[in-house]
């Protein structure tokens, strides 16, 4: 299930749910992303998130089905917060079921790599000396670059 | 009438989000629609020209040289960065 909202999640919540829905599967993982507080040597204030709705969504199916040709996996769970975020909530969450461990750490890992760089969202810091746009780090580059090794 | 949308720090750069443009007999491509879109405003058509941007039509991914017509909505992307 994908979910792309401007209201609050509460992880915890989401979790407990996620379980009960994935009845039978022998693995679970959940991985939490929360608005930072520092960026460099500013604070920040506000984290603004923008997506293309109905487009932004799909982007995110895309990624599930890559997930889903690589690694034999139950359901999944992808929340994603638009709007305007202060630090400590928050910002997405991906939760994985699968039979066995492997699979679930592995496609939760590439979802979220995935989503970094692929999924059409656009943020910006808006930070005690001014605004930023965020753009992937090289990092984060490199992290989905990963998966294609090898193919 | 196009609809043409802006994203992220291209929505600040156009000065808004949203915006109807009668598309002109001879901007039959998105590279066009940016080359009369600089006739006015240079500085925009820099942004929009910036490698980096990526371009959907119709809710479809698409290259800079795609056909564009006066029905359809033409969204400019900058880099993405979720999660």
């Amino acid at each position: 299930m994908i979910r792309v909202s401007q209201q609050p999640f509460d992880p915890g919540a989401e979790l407990s749910a996620f379980e009960k829905s994935a009845d039978g599967a022998g693995a679970v993982v959940s991985f939490v992303g929360k608005v930072r507080g520092r960026a460099g040597d500013s604070d920040v204030a506000v984290l603004h998130l923008e997506h293309y709705p109905g487009v932004t969504e799909r982007s995110i199916a895309d990624i599930e089905s890559k997930a889903r040709e690589r690694w034999a996996i139950g359901a999944a769970l992808i929340i994603h917060r638009v709007g305007d975020l202060k630090p400590g909530e928050p910002i997405v969450m991906v939760c994985v079921a699968s039979a066995h461990r492997r699979e679930a750490f592995e496609a939760a890992d590439f979802l979220m790599d995935y989503l970094k760089t692929e999924a059409m969202f656009w943020k910006k810091e808006i930070r005690n000396d001014g605004e930023a746009w965020i753009e992937p780090r090289d990092a984060d580059y490199k992290d989905a670059e990963r998966w294609k090794e090898g193919e | 009438m196009a609809r043409i949308l802006f994203f992220g720090k291209l929505a600040e750069a156009a000065g808004g989000r949203e915006r109807d443009w009668p598309l002109e007999p001879g901007t039959r491509t998105i590279d066009d629609l940016v080359t009369a879109i600089g006739a006015d405003e240079a500085l925009l058509a820099d942004a929009l020209n910036e490698k980096s941007v990526r371009f959907i039509v119709n809710e479809m991914v698409a290259a800079r040289d795609a056909s564009i017509g006066d029905e359809d909505e033409i969204a400019f992307l900058p880099p993405v960065s979720g999660g």
